[in-house]
């Protein structure tokens, strides 16, 4: 039980995180979701998780709107005409964002900012533009009060990107994240190395593989949230996942894993998502009285379910640990991750999901990467910090390997020292040939910045040790960070660079 | 194979050259600067005297290490010491990166006359040359050595197009900052619109030489000589 009377005297919390907290309290007094014992079994072993979105959805967890139909039409339930033009556009966002659920209760998605605002900006000098921009980013970084939230810029090379990148290098903010869709044939080297140099110096933005994530699905694709690919116009109902090393731990041997443990943890997870979306759609009524489905802004019939696995390196050196092979560094221990990542994949394009048309109904894999309350679980398909091979080649011959069969957000982040800023076009290499063998995506911060990614959403440094004095910090995401970067030693993160 | 001292090797290289680039450091050097800041690759060394830090290796050798980091590089950079005393090796090893599509570029204090090596030039992609002096007194003192051929490379260079970078490590006094940027115009002529020119700021760190407690010059000199390179019509100018 929560601890509601905690909730209500905390002085560590701001007003609106305890308000979210208490909402969150309230739902979790209901049972409506029908769980079997074993799956609930497994939820006590932690071996498949929740990641506490609550015990009654009536929300989606993720929405990606169509900010495109919203610009051209406007919006009747917010009486918003169209935009005319930049004050109109920004302002009508600020609005419509206020008004986009999610799990967190914040809008994960901001849209393709560049496009969005590109058609704005004639007769405007840079430096308006800029100023309007500063204006907007800043009231998003201090009311959009959780870093997972994400705006996307790219492929192609427009002044409305140059000049976001521009603004958000002055201005440090840790929220939104920012995500350049990045393709050699339609990406300039010029907007590709300023999106590199501004990472250097505030870790905005990471570098997405467009040509291997835009078919995803039948329709356009954008990164929301800690790096989820997903379809515009909707999005992922849940998003739950298997614990892979401590489903390791219940296993007697190897076999004993892959006869028996996972395929049972696979298919309470995937039951357990189904009844979730059941609920969400036949019961809770959201797709019903939402404006944004009745404006046309999102539709039932593109959302999927995210089926997460975690921790795949420490559950092969769990599995290996006799023969003392280690995930990322020796090919037996590679190869039978690979194994299990091929199990899971051959289950979930078996399994049937609920309501998903637009992923086949079928779950879609996702590299979680990871909880504040996670104590030796490397995030998705990494190779855990401090253990990364010395060579940056053989870290992202292996990050592609493993990137393969995960359609729906996985990722690597690579802490650079500070003389990469006099260097974007080295880093620029090391991206094409990343993507061109298969990473799906990439992100740089550099090693002594103030802004550190965690798991995936940005932390300032300086804020984590605010919040571990005791004081109020502005993000929720502070107090999921404060924690992770101790428990996952991110100070170990191998800096690469010479 | 030809085989020569390889000091070390590091696969992503963020400073020697455009790009990302696999750097390989040869070992011994035939002048010795009072600025050197890595004196460790100074002495010569042969085969029949090895050192832990020191590995002699075939030209196949090093381009297999170099392979690990293809697709990632767009090419190779051979440092040292002072690479050019190997030029049979670096032909070998040059040929094998031109064949991979990677671009091969030599680090070098140009005191070797490379128009005695047609056939390193021709597999070389271009020179990142230093021109430490341009009065060869301050040359010799600042380096033990004359820089006749420093300057015939400058103009050889420069006339086939392969001039990479030119390098002026600056202290006040020491270095005749100033006559190297007119002496270099006069020699290169228009030329020096675009080809880069990199003024390195001197520091001390790692140095043991008679410079070594010598200090760094301010960022005022250092932009007073970037707008001097800048009048006399150099374009690409970078203070590192």
């Amino acid at each position: 039980m929560t601890d509601i009377l905690g909730l209500v005297k905390s002085q560590k919390l701001t007003y609106e995180q305890k308000v979210l907290s208490l909402a969150q309290a309230a739902e979790n007094t209901l049972d409506v979701l029908h769980i079997p014992e074993k799956t609930q079994y497994y939820f006590e072993k932690n071996a498949i998780d929740n990641l506490f979105e609550g015990n009654a959805p009536y929300r989606p967890r993720y929405i990606l709107p169509d900010y495109d139909k919203f610009i051209k039409e406007g919006s009747e339930f917010l009486q918003i005409e169209p935009p005319k033009d930049l004050d109109e556009l920004l302002n009508a966002l600020m609005i419509l964002y206020r008004h986009v659920p999610s799990i967190t209760s914040f809008p994960i998605y901001l849209g393709n900012l560049d496009k969005m605002i590109a058609p704005f900006l004639d007769g405007y000098t840079d430096e308006e533009i800029k100023k309007k921009l500063k204006l907007f980013l800043n009231y998003i970084d201090r009311t959009i009060t959780d870093s997972f939230c994400h705006a996307n810029l790219g492929p192609e090379d427009t002044r409305a990107g140059r000049l976001i990148l521009e603004v958000e290098r002055e201005l440090q903010n840790a929220v939104p994240n920012f995500t350049f869709k990045y393709d050699p044939d339609i990406t300039s080297d010029e907007i590709a190395e300023l999106a590199l140099y501004t990472t250097m110096f505030c870790a905005n933005p990471a570098i997405c593989n467009h040509k291997l994530n835009k078919d995803t699905y039948t329709t356009d694709y954008g990164i929301a949230s800690c790096y989820n690919i997903l379809p515009i116009g909707g999005g992922a109902y849940t998003l739950a996942r298997v614990v892979l090393p401590n489903a390791a731990k219940l296993a007697k041997d190897v076999d004993h894993f892959f006869d028996t443990i996972l395929p049972e943890c696979l298919e309470a997870l995937a039951n357990y998502m189904n009844e979730r979306i059941r609920f969400l759609v036949e019961e809770s009524g959201f797709f019903e009285s939402s404006f944004l489905v009745k404006e046309g802004l999102i539709h039932k019939d593109r959302f999927i379910g995210m089926y997460g696995i975690v921790g795949l390196a420490d559950c092969t050196n769990i599995l290996m640990k006799d023969e003392g092979k280690r995930y990322g560094h020796d090919k037996e221990a590679d190869d039978l991750a690979d194994r299990i990542m091929h199990t899971i994949h051959e289950f979930l394009s078996e399994f049937p999901a609920l309501y998903s048309p637009i992923s086949n109904n079928r779950f879609l894999l996702h590299a979680q990467v990871g909880m504040d309350y996670d104590i030796g679980i490397t995030a998705g398909v990494r190779i855990p910090i401090g253990d990364e091979p010395e060579n940056m080649s053989d870290h992202l011959r292996h990050s592609a390997r493993f990137h393969k069969l995960i359609p729906t957000g996985c990722s690597d982040i690579f802490a650079m020292e500070t003389t990469a800023r006099n260097n974007p076009s080295a880093m620029l290499d090391i991206v094409k040939g990343a993507f061109d063998l298969g990473v799906k995506y990439i992100a740089f911060y550099e090693e002594n910045g103030d802004l550190v990614r965690i798991t995936g959403y940005l932390v300032k440094r300086s804020e984590i040790e605010k919040y571990k004095k005791g004081e109020q910090v502005l993000q929720n995401t502070t107090h999921l960070g404060a924690p992770n970067y101790d428990n996952n030693k991110l100070q170990n993160r191998k800096v690469r660079g010479v | 194979m030809i085989k020569a001292p390889v000091r070390k090797i590091i696969p992503h290289s963020l400073v020697d050259g455009p790009g990302n680039r696999t750097a390989i450091f040869l070992q011994g050097c035939n002048i010795r600067c009072a600025y050197c800041h890595n004196p460790e690759t100074q002495e010569m060394c042969t085969e029949s005297s090895p050192t832990e830090e020191i590995k002699w290796m075939t030209a196949e050798e090093v381009f297999k290490e170099v392979e690990r980091d293809i697709p990632f590089i767009r090419g190779i950079t051979v440092s040292g010491g002072e690479c050019t005393l190997y030029p049979e090796f670096l032909v070998e090893l040059f040929t094998l990166g031109q064949k991979a599509g990677l671009s091969c570029l030599i680090d070098s204090n140009g005191t070797i006359d490379l128009s005695k090596y047609p056939e390193l030039i021709e597999v070389c992609s271009g020179v990142m040359l230093d021109v430490k002096a341009w009065d060869n007194e301050k040359f010799n003192k600042l380096t033990g050595g004359n820089n006749r051929n420093v300057l015939k490379n400058l103009k050889f260079l420069s006339d086939l197009d392969k001039l990479e970078e030119i390098r002026i490590v600056c202290i006040p006094d020491e270095v005749d900052a100033e006559d190297i940027l007119k002496g270099i115009k006069s020699t290169i002529g228009e030329k020096i619109s675009y080809t880069n020119l990199k003024l390195i700021k001197f520091r001390n760190h790692g140095v043991i030489g008679r410079l070594k407690e010598a200090e760094s010059p301010s960022d005022e000199y250092m932009n007073y000589l970037k707008e001097l390179a800048l009048e006399l019509g150099f374009k690409k100018v970078k203070i590192t």
